[in-house]
């Protein structure tokens, strides 16, 4: 069933007694060419570019809970090719330009917002970096715009100008930055990738990976054995668990990050700002919610919930930065399991495995890269070569030393 | 979240900075190929369930701890000093 503005007038006239579930819910077959471990936007996406760009449709999504549970459902929602490094600058911009067509491609709303960006800075020293970051995005095809203090005080007359420990110098505006609805992208992508015949089986957990001389087999489930010639495995946070199955240990670490979001108010931020000196950022959802986070609360968790002293923190920088949200009430906070890498960059590989591949180290900065990781690991799986934005995501580059440190602050678990 | 130090008593997680996996402590030889500084430096078991972790009491007694905790429930069951693990540096 195709969506478009005709269905929903028409649905209207008939009671919307015709809609149909938005994907079929098949029992696994007894093998697939491809499976895919993970059934969050990255593997979503994985899927549906498996089929659409190069034809493998006999593919299967295995879910241990429900379709977008877990970082796809529990992030802040923020879309940006605002990058700096050769090997990720090309790779968000990639995706920003997915991003840009997806709603046409999926035939689904995913209420994508090109609201801008804005990045504060502080001091002449981090003009200057501002500065140099905006030409690397021109010089990458991609718009940034260097505002002064004034240039701020326009778009963001409500910041306090005043603060006396980081006075707001100007900004970064990356105007084809923003927002997406998170969930829809998740069912946006099942659905289109179901349609195209890609099995969903949810509550599917895979307990082990069959590997016979190097080379993958399938895998086993909690729902029996399925073969296959090609698995990746897109599990975010669980990638230690599932790669060990296979025999490997991972450069990952996971970690918690925690986000919170306020009673619905009406329309007040109208951009997306991210203040990093007080590890703070924000912006308004559609529903009114002022949605807005932190750092790490900087220690090894599966939780899925975050320690009160973070919050504290994410609290006064929010007060320090804007004062008027001070009366906002919060009516949730949530954690999600992050999968850092020790040089903040994500991986998109093969493994010691033949037939096994690995799409993970999506950090804190995972939702932005939903469509371009699912391009690259599709390709990756289906070619056996890396694509070309995401060829320096490699499994090996903390041995040989090709980093992709963004942050410049080093390669090490405790550090981004 | 609090962390019983052994010198310190319970003591506000904000007085420790966290390092990471114990794999820290074992330190590979100076020889050793780089593989083994590799897996040394960056690959981890990171296990859902319990851990031993390095942790420092920056903002208290500066002693270096290993702290044994469960990374799903957050229960942390002992904390010990890494000067005093056997083979220890004396």
């Amino acid at each position: 069933m195709r969506y478009s503005g005709w269905k929903v007038f028409a649905e209207g006239l008939r009671g919307n007694k015709g809609w149909k579930p938005a994907w079929r819910d098949p029992a696994p077959k007894a093998e697939y060419d491809a499976i895919i471990i993970g059934g969050g936007g990255h593997g979503l996406s994985t899927a549906y570019y498996l089929a659409k760009n190069h034809g493998i449709t006999n593919v299967a999504v295995l879910e241990k809970g429900w379709l977008g549970g877990g970082n796809v459902g529990r992030n802040t929602t923020i879309v940006r090719a605002n990058y700096f490094l050769p090997g990720n600058s090309e790779f968000y911009s990639h995706s920003l330009k997915l991003w840009e067509g997806l709603e046409r491609d999926l035939n689904y709303n995913v209420m994508h917002s090109q609201r801008g960006l804005v990045n504060l800075f502080h001091s002449d020293g981090q003009r200057d970096a501002f500065a140099r970051r905006g030409n690397a995005m021109i010089n990458q095809g991609d718009d940034a715009i260097l505002l002064d203090r004034e240039g701020v005080r326009e778009l963001l007359p409500y910041l306090d100008f005043d603060n006396t420990r980081f006075p707001i110098h100007g900004g970064l505006l990356h105007p084809r930055g923003g927002t997406a609805r998170h969930d829809a992208v998740a069912w946006g992508y099942a659905r289109a990738a179901d349609r195209r015949g890609v099995d969903l089986i949810q509550n599917c957990e895979v307990t082990g990976i069959d590997i016979e001389n190097g080379r993958i087999r399938g895998v086993q489930t909690t729902r029996g054995a399925i073969r296959a010639g090609k698995v990746g495995i897109v599990v975010a946070g669980r990638s230690g668990q599932v790669a060990a199955m296979a025999g490997m240990r991972l450069p990952i670490e996971s970690h918690i990050l925690q986000a919170f979001v306020t009673e619905g108010l009406k329309p007040v931020i109208d951009h997306v700002i991210s203040f990093g000196m007080g590890h703070f950022y924000i912006s308004q959802s559609d529903k009114g919610g002022l949605v807005f986070g932190g750092d790490l609360d900087f220690y090894a968790s599966y939780a899925a919930r975050g320690n009160l002293p973070m919050v504290e923190h994410v609290m006064e920088a929010g007060m320090t930065l804007m004062p008027m949200i001070g009366r906002a009430r919060v009516l949730r906070s949530w954690g999600g399991i992050m999968d850092m890498s020790p040089d903040g960059s994500p991986i998109i590989d093969k493994t010691h495995v033949e037939g096994l591949f690995l799409d993970c180290g999506w950090n804190y900065g995972g939702f932005k890269a939903v469509p371009a990781s699912g391009w690259c690991m599709a390709h990756l799986m289906a070619t056996g070569e890396s694509h070309e934005v995401a060829k320096r995501f490699r499994l090996d580059r903390f041995a040989t030393g090709h980093l992709l440190d963004e942050e410049g602050t080093g390669s090490q678990h405790n550090l981004h | 979240m609090r962390l019983t130090c052994p010198l310190c008593g319970p003591r506000d997680r904000r007085e420790f900075y966290y390092y990471g996996a114990e794999d820290y402590l074992n330190r590979p030889d100076a020889g050793a190929p780089g593989s083994a500084w590799d897996d040394y430096l960056h690959n981890r078991d990171n296990p859902a369930g319990m851990t031993r972790d390095l942790w420092y009491h920056e903002q208290g007694c500066a002693q270096w701890l290993i702290v044994t905790r469960n990374t799903v429930t957050h229960a942390v069951t002992a904390v010990d000093l890494v000067a005093g693990r056997q083979g220890a540096a004396t």
